[in-house]
Formats: structure tokens, sequence, C-alpha cells
């Protein structure tokens, strides 16, 4: 199956090439045949890739060791479903499935837009199209999935163990989704450029894949930050990393498009900055694609050695991208995009979403300058530095302030000229509630006033919250008003009449509780890492955390030994009431090989912390812990010694070795959970970290809203495609 | 005013705030970065107040536990050349014998001692990097 799957590579760069040159070069010609013929490409595209993502896939499901990704990213002991995700944990695997996910969103996009945009769609396919031929030529000639061996391996190296978390089967999928949705909106921008046709048209024909680009890439986002927060040991959910902030920079400026493009369709403005925001974000979509897969900067995600030749493949797109957009842009500023209308007034709708573009532009600035100063840094002063969390929250901070800020007075201020005072009727309920809550909140909280930019988060992002909720309000009272509805019902159809508004409130809504739980658990978390063993305690924020016992088990998967987990139980009592008892635990996986010893294997391999956690409404409580095995690996060690001598003296046969070393781990499993070992525990008392992950249901939800396309618009689609349909034949008349 | 010079006006006034916080931004990113250094860097010259991001691997059987964190030497990613390093803070699961970190230091006496939880450690090549036999017998 593996040439099927090389070949399919080979058709996909051939269909690349081709349905590229035919869409560009039917649409210069005004030859419709061969704009079809283009289309019908990407579509085959589509079933080519899938074929050879489901053979890929099907050699992980089936263990087929002759594929050397395979072996060297999975294990007959890897759960199938980790199997299925080790696909994309490799280099291979991670190409195929972006070129996948590319080849059928664009495809359900073209189908989707039949008929409409006939003069743009070409050049956009072509777009969709080239990005195709780059990741096909990658997975030809650089990483091919489809390499194989003529004598498999009796077992794979297994997937990394700290990727074996349920988050593995969907955030790399999330994030691909978004980078490679963001895609259309980007060529269908290319190709409006290029025809010199960027009226509306395109950014409503496009709305649906760049709402979902944002859902899927946020969404993304979130659960790799829900990841860290359960699975690195650590108990952060952000950490400036580069290849998280890579990720961040396209959900930045897509946002920021999704607010301006408002102004274009309403007003006609902004269309260089509308062109010039989404050409951006689709850059910066191949940039994080880029980062994650060159390991050009130091990060925990650099899954890759420097210097390889897919950093200069990468490097060589990306600035091909950026010439050609500059090029675009700059040669129709001053015709097809200039605006058809001025901002009239500073206090206007205009201006707020204009203020709210700088800073969402202005917060990836920065995220941009700190991810890459390294090569920055390198370039100017012939040094490698880095800056750490404190620059990023030094700006990023104050900006998010001042977002959630905009968020609150944008919804309510008037188009096209407002004043002080019609501003401050409107806003006037939710900042009086706001600075209530906010002044509730500073009496309630001890230490709350020390903590003055997290308590300006709350103020801003109450206020954020009353406006949207005073929205809605109105809307439910006026609707109810008129068809005489009860409150639910009302409620329902104001939301139905108009889901892209009231979708939007409601992540703004979510995007403001979210804050609040970021602000609150990082101005009020308590951490301690501490040395405890069994009976002894360690005090954070008032809750006393007493390390009960050791515990130890070994874990089986098909028969075999999949990890071995060293723990403990660990009693949370407040005021001498238990609130919670946690069982934190880290698992030891085997190591390939018997280097280390028949043993010795499987505590030299990788290990994870599984941490024991106790989540609340109002906080969490945390606990990670590190064994202290020394004593543990000195026997191992001696044991290890002692069986090779009785292998090799003949008083263990062959046949019993297997045995012989499972009861062997068994009783150190055993000794250990009946000693009284020390182990090092990270301890965090979290307050509103709950809400994070509420706030994010919340913007999801409403994403959702905003993108579940209204029954008007299903009717329209229709009605455009008779009507293209109709124009067509009559035009063959 | 004539509306066009208006807009003009404006115009330089934006692009200079925005070009002066860009500045601000570029200037105090060189002043509060660390500068990425090796083990052989660090042995050459350190200064004692000054903060490194300090990479290359652990050496084999140098990391010592204590009541507060840790202790271990870093070595050249490739060469013998170590400093020693005492870290309180997250541990990350990957952190063992020989691992690739990357840690925030501040040279303290004959020591180097890391800022809390800005130790990372870079997940394992036995993961990442190419086998110099592709499929052949994992080791």
């Amino acid at each position: 199956m593996a040439v099927v799957g090389q070949a399919c590579l080979i058709i996909a760069l051939g269909l690349c090439a081709y349905g590229a040159t035919a869409s560009v070069l039917g649409a210069r010609s005004g030859r419709d045949g061969l704009v079809l013929s283009g289309r019908r490409a990407l579509y085959a595209l589509a079933a080519v890739v899938t074929i050879a993502f489901v053979i890929m896939e099907a050699a992980f499901w089936r263990s087929d060791f002759s594929y050397t990704v395979v072996a060297q990213h999975s294990s007959t002991t890897t759960p199938w479903y980790y199997r299925l995700a080790a696909a994309w944990s490799s280099q291979e695997g991670s190409l195929l499935l972006w070129l996948w996910l590319l080849s059928v969103w664009s495809t359900v996009a073209f189908v989707l837009l039949r008929g409409r945009l006939r003069d743009v769609a070409p050049y956009a396919a072509a777009v969709l199209l080239g990005l195709g031929a780059f990741f096909s030529a990658l997975l030809l000639f650089t990483a091919s999935p489809f390499a194989t061996v003529a004598s498999a391996p009796a077992e794979g190296m297994g997937l990394n163990p700290l990727l074996r978390h349920p988050s593995m089967m969907s955030h790399p999928v999330m994030l691909y989704s978004g980078y490679t949705l963001f895609s259309i909106p980007f060529a269908f921008a290319i190709g409006a450029l290029i025809v010199r046709r960027v009226d509306a048209e395109w950014i409503r024909a496009t709305r649906f894949f760049t709402l979902g680009a944002w859902l899927a890439l946020g969404f993304g986002i979130i659960l790799g930050a829900r990841w860290a927060y359960a699975e690195l040991g650590w108990g952060g959910y952000w950490a400036w990393d580069p290849v998280e902030n890579a990720s961040l920079l396209p959900w930045l400026t897509g946002t920021a498009f999704l607010h301006s493009v408002m102004i274009q369709e309403r007003r006609g403005m902004l269309k260089v900055w509308n062109a010039s925001l989404i050409l951006a974000t689709g850059v910066l979509c191949i940039l994080g694609t880029f980062l994650v897969r060159s390991g050009i900067l130091d990060s925990i995600h650099a899954f890759v050695q420097e210097g390889n030749t897919i950093a200069w493949s990468f490097t060589a797109l990306i600035c091909v991208m950026i010439a050609g957009a500059v090029w675009l842009v700059t040669t129709r500023r001053h015709d097809a995009l200039r605006s058809d209308a001025r901002i009239d007034a500073f206090l206007s709708r205009e201006s707020m979403f204009l203020a709210n573009n700088l800073v969402f532009v202005g917060l990836a600035f920065v995220v941009f300058w700190g991810t890459f100063f390294p090569l920055i840094s390198e370039a100017v002063t012939g040094e490698k530095a880095a800056v750490g969390p404190p620059w990023f929250d030094r700006y990023t901070v104050p900006l998010a302030l001042l977002l959630v800020l905009l968020s609150g007075i944008g919804p309510v201020i008037a188009w096209r000229r407002s004043s002080a005072s019609r501003l401050w009727r409107s806003i006037r309920g939710p900042a009086i509630s706001a600075l209530v809550v906010t002044a509730l909140v500073l009496v309630v909280v001890p230490g709350a006033t020390g903590h003055l930019l997290s308590m300006l988060l709350v103020l801003f992002a109450v206020f954020a919250i009353g406006v949207a909720v005073q929205e809605l309000w109105r809307g439910t009272r006026a609707r109810q008003a008129m068809t005489q509805d009860n409150a639910v019902q009302a409620l329902g159809g104001l939301i139905t009449r108009n889901r892209r508004r009231y979708g939007g409130y409601l992540v703004h809504i979510g995007i403001s509780v979210l804050f609040i739980g970021v602000a609150l658990s990082a101005a009020f978390e308590g951490t301690r890492d501490v040395r405890l063993t069994p009976g002894t305690s360690a005090t954070v924020k008032g809750y006393t955390f007493t390390y009960e016992k050791p515990t130890g088990r070994i874990a089986q998967r098909a028969g075999e030994l999949e990890r071995i987990e060293l723990g403990s139980v660990v009693r949370v009592t407040k005021d001498g009431e238990q609130v919670a008892t946690l069982r934190p635990s880290r698992g030891y996986y085997p190591m390939p090989g018997i280097q280390a010893g028949v043993l010795g294997r499987y505590f030299e391999g990788e290990s994870t912390s599984e941490i024991g956690l106790r989540g609340g409404v109002v906080r969490d409580l945390w606990v990670a812990e590190q064994p202290d095995i020394t004593a543990l690996q000195k026997k191992v060690e001696r044991a290890d010694a002692l069986f090779v001598q009785l292998v090799r003296s003949g008083r263990i046969q062959m046949t019993q070795a297997a045995e012989v070393r499972d009861l062997t781990l068994q009783r150190f499993v055993s000794d250990y959970a009946a000693s009284a070992p020390s182990a090092q525990f990270r301890i965090l008392v979290s307050p509103m970290v709950f809400w994070i992950w509420v706030g994010a249901a919340i913007v999801f939800l409403g994403g959702i809203i905003a993108i579940w396309p209204a029954p008007g618009s299903v009717r329209g689609r229709v009605r455009a495609r008779y009507a293209a349909r109709v124009a067509r034949d009559l035009g063959r008349a | 005013m004539d509306p066009a010079r208006k807009r003009r006006i404006r115009l330089v006034v934006a692009l200079t705030a925005a070009l002066l916080l860009a500045g601000a931004l570029a200037y105090t990113s060189f002043s509060a970065s660390s500068s990425a250094v090796t083990p052989s860097q660090l042995l050459a010259s350190a200064d004692a107040n000054r903060s490194y991001q300090l990479t290359g691997k652990v050496v084999n059987g140098s990391i010592e536990r204590r009541a507060d964190g840790i202790t271990f030497r870093v070595r050249d990613r490739a060469g013998t050349a170590s400093v020693p390093v005492s870290y309180s803070g997250a541990i990350p699961d990957p952190f063992r014998d020989g691992r690739e970190v990357i840690i925030n230091v501040k040279k303290t006496g004959t020591t180097f001692v890391g800022e809390k939880d800005s130790l990372t450690t870079k997940c394992p090549s036995k993961f990442n990097e190419k086998q110099s036999q592709p499929g052949g017998q994992p080791s």
C-alpha cells in the first residue's frame, strides 16, 4: 500500500500543477472549460490526498512497522486512539494532515461557493492549489510518510508519552484546520485583488470559512492551554512559548479582520486594511506551521533539529507570499482599494472598530517581536537573546485591558457619529454595575488592592459583559413587545434573526469571562514546590496538603507492560475539615531496547506527570509529583546485574525470563508503595481557573451561533446558484 | 482647515506615535532580554548580575535533589565544558540526564542560579530525530 500512497502524492503534485495552470489560463483567456477543469483538479486533489491519508492512518492502526514513520512514532503498546493520533506527531504525518485538511476544506469551499465570484474563484483555486503543490512537493522530496524498509522491526519506538493526552487527538487537528481554513479567505482575497473586484462580496462569500477558521484556531489554542495545565506538571496554561505564540498570531489578525470587515460591508471603507489583514493572516498561518515543523526557535514544541531543508522551503514560500501580497496591495491601493467613505467622527462605531483593530494588530506585533526576538537580536547584535514572560506581560496586559474596554463600548456606540452624552446614556448601567462589582471584589477579597491591573481587567470585563447582556435584554424586550412571545422565545427569536450580531455578543461575554478567570487566577494563585515524606504536610493559601502514602501500580496494554505508575495519596484539608483527596502520580514508560537493562529500561524511559486535580467553581487544587526513585534505581541496577548472571549461569531459562522480570517489577512497585520514599511536589491553589474554560465554552457557543447559516442565507445561496445557472444557459443560447 | 491637510496631519501624528511605540518596544526588548549562551561561553566570561539564557545538555549523573530544588550541570551540546546550576521551581516532565535544556541563570559565586520556573526541556530527540538506520531495531 505504501506504493499506492506514494503514487497518490505524485498524482497530487501533478493535479496541483495542472489545476493551478488551468485555472489561471482559463481565467485569463475566458475559457470556462479550463476553469472548470482547474476546479475539478481541486476536487480530485481532495480525493487522492484522502486516499494517501487513509493509507498512512491504516499503517498506524495496524502497527505496520515496515513504514519508517510508524516504527519511529508508534508501538503495539500505544492505545489505538493514540496510534491514529501518532501520525501527526511526526513531521511526515503532520505535513500530510496539513495537505489533507487544505484539500478537503478547499473542496468544501468551492462546492458551497459554486456559481459565486466566478471571476475571482479561478485565481483563488490557483492559490490553494499552489499551496497544495508546496506541501505535496515537501512530502514527496523531503518527508515522505510512505518510506519503508524491507525488514520491519518487531516493535516501534512508541508515541512520546508527553503526547499521550486526549488533546493530542484534537489540538493539532484544530490548529491545522484553523490554518487551512484561513487559506480560503486568503486565496479569495488574492483573487479579488488580481481581478480588482474588492467590494465586500468576497468577504461575504468566504465569511463562513473565516469564522470557521477563527473558531477552529481558537478552539485549538484553548485545547493546548488545557493540555499544558493538565499534563506538563507545571500548572500554567500559557507560557509565551514560541509555538503557542505562532498559533496566536493569525488568531489575533483574524479577529481584527472579522471586526473590520463589518465596516467595509456597511460603508465600503478600510479596503486596503482588510486585504492586508487577511493576507497577513494567511502568511502567519504558514509561519505557524513553519515554526512548529522547523525547530528554528528553541521551544518545548521544537520537534525537529535546526538546519533542515524544510526550514528553507518554508522560508522561500513565506518570502514569495509576502512579496506577492505587498505587490498586490500597493498596486491596487489607489483604484480598486480606494475607500467609498471616510470616518466622520472620533466618537463613532467606525472609530471604535478601527481602535480595536489597532490594538489587535499591536498585540500581534508585540507577540511577533517577542517570539522572533532571538532571530532579530542575532541579526542586529550578532548575539542570540530571548525575552521572557515578564516582557510579554508588560505590553500585552495594557493592550488586553484596552481591548476589553473597547469590546464594551463598540456594540453600543452609533455608526457615523455619536456624542459623549449619548454614549454615556448607553453605557451608564453596565459601567455602574462594573464599578459596584469591582468595589465588592476589592472589599471581599483580601489583598485585592495590591493587584491594580488585575482589578482593572475585572472592571472592564464586567463592563463588557454588562453591555452585551444589556443589548440582549433590550432586544428581547423589543421583540416581546412586537411578537407577544415570552422572554425565552423572544430571546431565541432575536438570536435566530441576527445570528452574527448576537453570536458576536456572546463571544464578547465569553472572552470577558475568560479574562476574569485569567486576571484572578494570575493575581491570587498560590504555588509551592516542596519536598515531603509520608505523613508530612505543606500549606498553601490556607489549604494543608498532607502526603499520606505512596502508591504504585503496573498498567498493562495488549498483554504488555505500558507504564509503571508511582504516585501518592494527598489529603487536602482546610481549617481541619477534609476538602479533597488527590492522587498525583508519575508514569514511567519503558525504553525501547535493553541497553538500560532488562529491568532498568522500565524506569529509564520517558516519564510524565498525571496531576491530582480537584477543580472547582471558585478554586482549583492542583498537585504534581516527582517521586524520588534514587533508592529504587539502585535496587534495579543490582537486580539487573543479578538477572544477567542468573540467565548466563542457566539458573533462569530464557523461557522463564519474562515471568521472572514481571514478578520482579511487581515486587519493586509493591516495595515502593510499602516504603516511605520522599517526593517532590508542586502544589497550586488557583482561583477561578474554571471560568477560563467556561469563558472559552461561551466563546465557542457564540461563534457557532454566528457561523450557523440563517435559513434566509441558505435560500439566498440556492437562488444565487439558480441565477448563475440561468445566466450561464442564457449565455450559451 | 482643509480636510485633506487635516487628514494628512492626523496620519503623520498616528504614524509618529506608532513609530515611537515600536521604538520603545524594540529598545526594551534589547534591554530586557537574556543573551542565549552555551556553557563554554559562560565559563569564558559571565557578569555577576546579568541574566543569561543557558542552552545545553544535562550532564549524565549530575542531577541531585535537595530540599528546596535540584542541582545539576549543563554541558555544551557538542562538547564537555559544563557549568553547575542550582534551580528551584517547576521541573518539566522530560527533564533528566542527557536532555537538552534551556534555563535563565544568573552567576552567584561559583555557581549559576536558575530563575524560578524558567527551566524548559526540549522534546527528547529519541522521538524526533531521524534515526541513522531508519526502520531498524529501535535503540
